[in-house]
């Protein structure tokens, strides 16, 4: 396997650093006979951004749902900060800084955008006030502002079963932000999207994270976006890592070309 | 604030109408707000995705409360009895709550009915209750008045007005606050509240128990209003007129739900009176023209309209 030597080099040799933003020590996940998750060794510093690629079923939606709590590894353990996570549930993952977005972006279709974006910060309070109005002016110049980092501010009193694909997903990312997460995980951000939209949607995601000190991890599919966006790439293959490092060399490799992006590999090469 | 000055007018308009109406539609407004209190109950589950078909054990439990409080307690103040009646069917559901929060759709309709016809079944096999007699409530008084004959009507509908009025204040304040708005959204997709850090079945148990205070109160009213409580108050039919008013009135405004309660009496009461064996006939067709034209509630008509224009209002 031509990935085998970075494989190895990720996996044995990168000392794992508690101060980073995560660290999965030995993760392993089964379903059945199919296994998810193989010893998985990951480690992600604050501020990264870091995309998660493989064919369907190679294991990156198990290691984004076993990250935000919705199924429990067989075995390991993940670090957030140094705080292992493992067995909490989603919100109480969310409450300590992993937030996320969703394939199919997951909405309150019946409120205005505007609601939906109070809703969202209204949920990040510990103690749900039973009298402090929802459409406090704070609250509302602080949706107001988090919109106008996404330039949804347009869309403000829309209802959201009104708009289209590309503005949900965006909407669906703002909601996730609303936290100032220490990690956001977006699911396939541009599925469903365009092709003429991708590109400045992923420009207004970017743009709204300047300056934060959010870890980014996108599950995609396009290696036009990865390419671009991410300055670190893993790639899974049936529940293992079989690269992992800056996309130019991730995505050069073969067994990434022959199990992920599905490129015509050279006979020498594979020699 | 706005909400407090608007309920009190209300209130206030509601008290002095009271003094010109005729007696028979006294008594049908005070039933129709005792019953519609009960459906705001429902209507603040409605609005966490839930809907009980079995208020009726709450509503039960607040006129058996108020009337064993002056029967067997001695306690002779109404508006002590209708705490009294919210506070202890608030007691009543607190246990059950976190465990039917669990719950959703049918399962959650079902196992509050299967509670309340389990209540129904003590009550007539219990003679400490009355058996399938029920209990008598005497005339009682308010803050040490009692009221003389010729009052005790009004008596009983101005203090269910300024009950009623009261509650209804403070659940549009907790409708329009954060946790009432983070209660509709999981309405609307329960998903994504959980990923942002909120508890949805604490959030349902929590309205659960609230709803059973609001039909506590309900009950307490309505007993001391008739002056007879019977176990039939927890029997599943009388669950379903709670829904058919809820569903009536939607769940968006806090006054549909007294106006489909109004709108209900007056279609009972004229459609008995007027074709006493097809009575529910009138009934059936009333709810499926609702359905048909309005099917997110009466309350649909002006609420939707009042938010849509606040909301330009605030991005202003």
């Amino acid at each position: 396997m031509g990935g085998t030597y970075a494989l190895n080099e990720y996996q044995t040799g990168c000392g794992m650093n508690s101060s980073s933003a995560i660290v999965a020590r030995g993760l392993q996940k089964k379903f059945g006979a199919v296994t998810a998750a193989a010893d998985l060794q990951i480690e992600i510093a604050h501020g990264a951004r870091v995309s998660l690629i493989g064919s369907n079923g190679a294991g990156k939606t198990t290691f984004v749902n076993m990250l935000t709590g919705y199924i429990k590894p067989d075995a390991g353990d993940i670090l957030l900060e140094g705080r292992s996570i493992v067995g909490l549930a989603p919100r109480q993952i969310a409450r300590l800084g992993v937030a996320r977005s969703f394939q199919i972006p997951q909405l309150y279709k019946a409120l205005s955008v505007q609601d939906n974006l109070l809703a969202a910060i209204a949920a990040q309070q510990s103690a749900l006030s039973f009298w402090r109005p929802a459409h406090h002016p704070e609250s509302v110049a602080h949706a107001h502002e988090i919109l106008q980092r996404f330039d949804l501010l347009v869309h403000a009193d829309r209802l959201v079963s009104e708009l289209p694909g590309g503005v949900r997903k965006l909407l669906d990312i703002a909601m996730a932000l609303t936290r100032q997460p220490t990690v956001l995980l977006l699911d396939e951000p541009t599925s469903g999207v365009s092709a003429d939209e991708k590109f400045p949607m992923m420009d207004t995601v970017m743009r709204a994270l300047e300056g934060s000190r959010t870890t980014v991890l996108f599950v995609e599919h396009d290696m036009d976006i990865v390419a671009r966006y991410s300055e670190r790439v893993i790639a899974f293959y049936s529940g293992r890592i079989i690269a992992d490092g800056l996309p130019e060399v991730a995505l050069a490799m073969p067994d990434v070309k022959r199990y992920v992006t599905g490129e015509m590999i050279a006979v020498d090469d594979h020699a | 604030m706005r909400t407090c000055l608007i309920g009190l007018i209300c209130i206030a308009a509601l008290l002095l109408a009271g003094t010109a109406l005729p007696r028979w539609l006294t008594f049908l407004l005070t039933m129709s707000f005792a019953n519609g209190i009960v459906a705001l109950g429902i209507m603040l589950l409605m609005r966490s995705g839930v809907v009980s078909f079995g208020q009726g054990l709450v509503f039960a439990t607040g006129g058996y409360t108020a009337a064993l409080g002056f029967g067997v307690l001695g306690i002779s103040d109404g508006l002590l009895l209708t705490l009294g009646g919210g506070l202890v069917a608030a007691l009543l559901a607190a246990p059950f709550a976190w465990l039917i929060a669990r719950y959703r759709g049918i399962f959650f309709a079902m196992l509050t009915l299967a509670l309340s016809m389990v209540m129904y079944g003590l009550l007539v096999k219990s003679t400490a209750f009355g058996g399938s007699d029920g209990l008598n409530i005497g005339r009682v008084s308010y803050l040490g008045m009692r009221p003389a004959d010729a009052w005790v009507g009004y008596a009983n509908y101005a203090v269910t007005v300024v009950v009623v009025g009261i509650v209804s204040i403070l659940m549009r304040v907790y409708f329009d606050s954060v946790r009432g708005l983070v209660a509709l959204s999981a309405r609307d997709n329960e998903i994504r509240v959980e990923y942002l850090g909120s508890s949805v079945q604490s959030l349902i148990a929590t309205n659960f128990i609230i709803a059973a205070f609001c039909g506590g109160v309900g009950g307490a009213l309505a007993v001391i209003a008739l002056g007879h409580v019977e176990p039939d108050y927890s029997y599943w039919t009388r669950s379903g007129d709670f829904v058919f008013v809820a569903i009536l009135a939607g769940h968006h405004s806090v006054l549909a739900a007294f106006i489909a309660s109004v709108a209900l009496e007056l279609v009972r009461s004229f459609s008995s009176a007027y074709f006493p064996h097809s009575w529910q006939l009138a009934m059936g067709l009333f709810l499926l023209a609702v359905i048909r034209f309005l099917p997110t509630g009466i309350g649909s008509l002006w609420a939707v309209r009042t938010r849509s224009t606040s909301t330009k209002r605030g991005a202003a």
